[in-house]
């Protein structure tokens, strides 16, 4: 009988916040520009320049905090984690140890087998390091110091992870929370989101945790799932096989779907933290504690609850619109402006969707407005445009924004509502296919769909379909 | 005359009423510059010709008015620990021998507003490491009072440079005495503000809790107009502190009666040279001849002072040398095999044996394991240090002693023996930790006619008080 293993999983999880300018400097975190183009003395670690803090950061690490639980440190310092690497221009990283912002705190998951409380045993403040270049061509590495200084809160949890779906489902909740706060877009492919995750397995029953390796490099939920699954049954094999687990990091490449040691903890680094003299302590009065509390935003929860009572609409589409900030103040906004709900979250969920996939973007990126939206109901509403006409000009609203009055205008495809036109029209297509209108008299219903194409096509799609169908009637008794 | 013997303010008078030119001004300290450079050494770098030029510049401006400061057109030294934009700053290491910063310290561009003149930048302890300037890269610089003796360190170049009359004020900057103590032995006069006061924005960092620029001239009145050109709050130094009041020359007051002068038992025992002693007391009756109340009493802990000290400095050292790698700027070396190599190669060519000595300090006591040990209980040593000067001061407005134990020593008698070295600092480090403002002027000379410093200590942003005693006993003496 094999052995029944437990995984245990802990995260590290950096994100990016997103303020203006850098944590120390006034230096723009605009992602792009051209190589040490948003750089001055401080975020270069030029001799004799010291590091000013950015208000806001403090404000974004402790609206999280505050949104996961945590007890806020309203007295709380930074520290120098020193260590020597080209991307790091003073060779230390400004960061938090002994004091960090947030302690203590808690986020529920929930997964097909329930929910359940993962704890955030902290969240602290930092800096990023800036970008090594390495030219293969003239052998040489440059460095680029545009991220250096970008501000950086690492949120780390208690080992209270058993499977990669719980991971799955803790940084999806991590992200919608940090998202509806607007402290960062947290896209784990651009890396404004990066989790690092500590694993280790035990024997079902087994009260002690077993050695755990921290694997990096995971750029998609994908690849954490695999990279969990790998690692898993990488240790469970060591194991089995009598071998010991090596506490180390190891590094993921998710083209080989393989993991490789980068260090162990034998030539781990003493990083020589001690309280940053640059910078004096961070004191969160009680007046701004409570400025940040008040401002906090409707969360996912509550917003879902709340559309539920207001609106009319599944709980399945709820979800899928409540699990972007930006599709719920689409929502919002487009019913702000006087659009029917059911009509505004019937286009989010079917064109919308489809597109998002087609195109492949996600929610946070689309580009029409809500303004945009609920002109295009309108027109739909008043029969100015019919349906399949609609879904054209979204698709082109979809992409480029257009608004949907000046295009249907501009493009000539409002709906012929001139019914002696159509009439005629229909008249000669019933001239034309005798067949079908012998069909329909027999008794073949379906005959009816042609008729209305063959219309439909005569009037270049410009027709109110429902009209053709009552002249169609009323012309075929 | 000879217009190199002016006071700052004298020579600014001067400059205003048209009796000289700012040009001629610059002459005659280069020209004396370039008569005692071969022997001194004061400077690491002149800025000849730009000096000059500006010299022009400033005069216009003050014919047409626009500029009316006590210090306009007065030459000045700069310690090469300061960052002057486009101006070679070495901090007399090997390692920063071909930087050329593109900023200005904040103190300095504080100065430039008033119109001061770049003489060049002075010699120093590498790094500001040391008591006697014996650890520049570049050489030793001589007490123009007996060029066989030491000028103190580590602002060593710029009290000679006060005390040559090859500049008529400078800038230095003191972490552990490095103002007061080659003031002492100098014969000159320097302030060292309360920790915040002087921005330290552009200041290349040693002990960033700690260092202080202040002012180094040839008498209080001087370093008060100084003080209060250079002193600021300035947004860009997070220990910057915004201060009620920056008149510092309101302090220049010749009364000092009923002022309690508290003399620390601690800082007249063993180890005081006994001229040395005799000197700083007869400046205390002086003070009591003007009215001054004078009492003896314990301050207690000055033999943790050092160890203490020496524990912080080097931990932050340690760290704030890191940058010097030969990565972005700097000495690189010329040949190394991988990344690792060359950060050990430049650093292990770059430094000194006194900056390697201290950040290897500075990395020990910060390591796993000992943090707590050495780098806690020296914070916890620092804040017991602050709380016994402010009981101290409690009952006393000043606190009166030595700068240093001795007259300045010969060469290598101390640089060549580091620990006798840290312990002739024993009379300024605690001023460092508890963050006071101090002040040294010179009160008498020993039997070989070197300069005795007597220092004096005040509360935390009391520096009108400071400079008022100074002042005052300072008004007790002929002018040299």
């Amino acid at each position: 009988m094999a052995k029944q293993y437990e995984t245990v999983i802990g995260l590290e999880v950096h994100v990016e916040l997103a303020t203006k300018t850098k944590i120390f400097c006034g230096c723009s975190t605009a992602f792009g520009g051209a190589p040490n183009t948003h750089t001055c003395p401080v975020c270069t670690g030029m001799p004799g320049s010291l590091p000013v803090l950015n208000k806001q950061v403090v404000e974004y690490a402790a609206a999280v905090g505050l949104a996961t639980n945590c007890s806020i440190t309203q007295y709380c310092k930074f520290d120098r984690k020193n260590y020597f690497y080209p991307d790091n221009p003073q060779n230390y990283q400004i960061s938090q140890l002994y004091l960090p912002i947030c302690r203590n705190g808690h986020v529920e998951i929930e997964t097909e087998n329930g929910k359940k409380q993962v704890r955030i045993h902290e969240i602290h403040m930092e800096e990023d390091a800036g970008k090594l270049i390495h030219d293969e061509w003239d052998d040489c590495s440059l460095v680029d110091f545009n991220r250096s200084g970008v501000p950086l809160i690492e949120i780390v949890s208690e080992p209270d992870m058993r499977s990669a779906e719980e991971v799955i489902a803790y940084l999806e909740k991590l992200r919608l929370i940090i998202q509806y706060l607007g402290a960062s877009d947290c896209k784990l492919q651009e890396g404004s989101m990066r989790a690092d995750v500590n694993l280790s397995v035990r024997e079902v029953g087994s009260e002690t945790f077993g050695t755990r390796t921290e694997t990096k490099n995971l750029n998609s939920f994908k690849a954490i799932a695999r990279a969990i699954e790998n690692e898993r049954e990488r240790q469970i094999d060591l194991i089995e096989d009598g071998k010991a687990v090596i506490q180390e990091t190891r590094r993921w490449d998710d083209a080989k779907e393989y993991s490789y040691a980068m260090r162990s903890k034998e030539d781990a680094q003493d990083y020589r933290y001690f309280p940053e003299p640059d910078l004096v302590p961070i004191v969160i009065s009680d007046e701004w504690l409570d400025t940040i509390r008040n401002q906090q935003p409707e969360f996912r929860d509550e917003k879902m609850k709340r559309y539920k009572e207001e609106f009319d609409i599944p709980e399945y589409d709820i979800s899928i619109i409540t699990a972007s900030k930006h599709m719920a103040d689409l929502f919002e906004e487009a019913v702000a402006l006087g659009s029917n709900p059911k009509k505004v979250s019937n286009w989010l969920m079917v064109e919308t969707l489809r597109l998002m996939k087609d195109r492949s973007i996600e929610a946070e990126d689309l580009k029409f407005s809500a303004a945009n939206l609920a002109k295009l109901i309108a027109l739909t509403e008043s029969k100015t445009i019919n349906s399949s006409v609609a879904k054209e000009v979204f698709e082109v609203m979809f992409d480029e924004n257009i608004d949907p009055d000046q295009y249907v205008e501009a493009k000539g495809l409002k709906t012929v509502n001139d019914e002696g036109a159509l009439r005629s029209v229909i008249e000669t297509i019933l001239t034309e296919n005798p067949q079908s209108v012998a069909d329909y008299k027999a008794g073949k219903v379906k005959a009816i769909g042609f008729l209305t194409g063959q219309t439909m096509k005569a009037m270049k799609g410009k027709a109110d379909p429902s009209e053709i169908n009552r002249i169609l009637m009323e012309l075929l008794q | 005359m000879d217009i190199t013997q002016l006071t700052a303010l004298e020579l600014g008078k001067k400059i205003r009423q048209r009796e000289i030119s700012v040009r001629e001004a610059v002459l005659a300290s280069q020209k004396k510059i370039s008569e005692q450079e071969d022997s001194l050494h004061c400077y690491i770098t002149l800025n000849t010709e730009a000096a000059l030029m500006q010299a022009d510049q400033i005069q216009k401006k003050i014919d047409d008015k626009t500029l009316t400061s006590p210090l306009a057109g007065v030459p000045v030294a700069i310690k090469d620990n300061i960052c002057t934009k486009d101006i070679l700053t070495t901090c007399a290491s090997k390692i920063l021998s071909n930087f050329i910063p593109p900023y200005s310290a904040e103190a300095y561009q504080n100065l430039e507003k008033q119109g001061a003149i770049l003489l060049g930048k002075t010699n120093m302890d590498e790094f500001a490491m040391g008591s006697t300037t014996e650890t520049s890269a570049f050489g030793v610089t001589k007490n123009p009072r007996d060029p066989n003796r030491v000028p103190g360190g580590s602002s060593g170049g710029s009290c000679a440079a006060v005390a040559a009359d090859e500049c008529f004020y400078a800038l230095g900057s003191d972490t552990g005495g490095s103002i007061r103590q080659p003031s002492s032995f100098c014969g000159v006069t320097g302030i060292k503000p309360t920790y915040g006061t002087v921005s330290r924005y552009g200041l290349v960092a040693y002990g960033s809790s700690l260092d202080q620029i202040g002012p180094i001239a040839k008498d209080v009145t001087d370093c008060a107009v100084i003080l209060e050109a250079i002193a600021s709050y300035d947004p860009k130094d997070s220990t910057s502190v915004k201060r009620d009041s920056y008149d510092f020359t309101a302090g220049l007051v010749n009364d000092v009666k009923g002022l309690k002068i508290g003399l620390p038992n601690d800082y007249f025992g063993d180890g005081l040279d006994s001229e040395v002693k005799a000197s700083i007391l007869a400046a205390a009756k002086t003070l009591e001849a003007q009215g001054a109340i004078l009492e003896e009493f314990d301050l207690g802990l000055v033999d943790y002072a050092i160890p203490a000290y020496y524990t912080i400095a080097s931990a932050e050292a340690s760290s704030n040398l890191a940058r010097f790698d030969g990565v972005k700027y700097g000495y690189r070396t010329d040949d190394a095999e991988e990344l690792h190599h060359m950060y050990k190669k430049s650093r292990s060519e770059g430094f000194g044996p006194e900056v390697k000595r201290r950040i290897m300090l500075g990395s020990f006591v910060l390591s796993s394991g000992y943090y707590d040990a050495y780098y806690l209980k020296a914070l916890r040593t620092k804040a017991l240090i602050k709380q016994a000067f402010d009981n101290a001061f409690d009952k006393y407005d000043i606190i009166l002693g030595p700068a240093a134990p001795t007259t300045a020593p010969k060469f290598g008698e101390l640089v060549s023996d580091p620990i006798k070295m840290y312990l002739s600092d024993i009379y300024t480090i605690s001023t460092n930790l508890a963050g006071l403002p101090g002040i040294s002027i010179p009160c008498g000379n020993d039997h070989a006619g070197l300069p005795i410093g007597v220092q004096m200590l005040a509360k935390c942003f009391d520096e009108k008080t400071l400079i008022r005693a100074a002042y005052s006993f300072e008004q007790t003496k002929e002018r040299r």
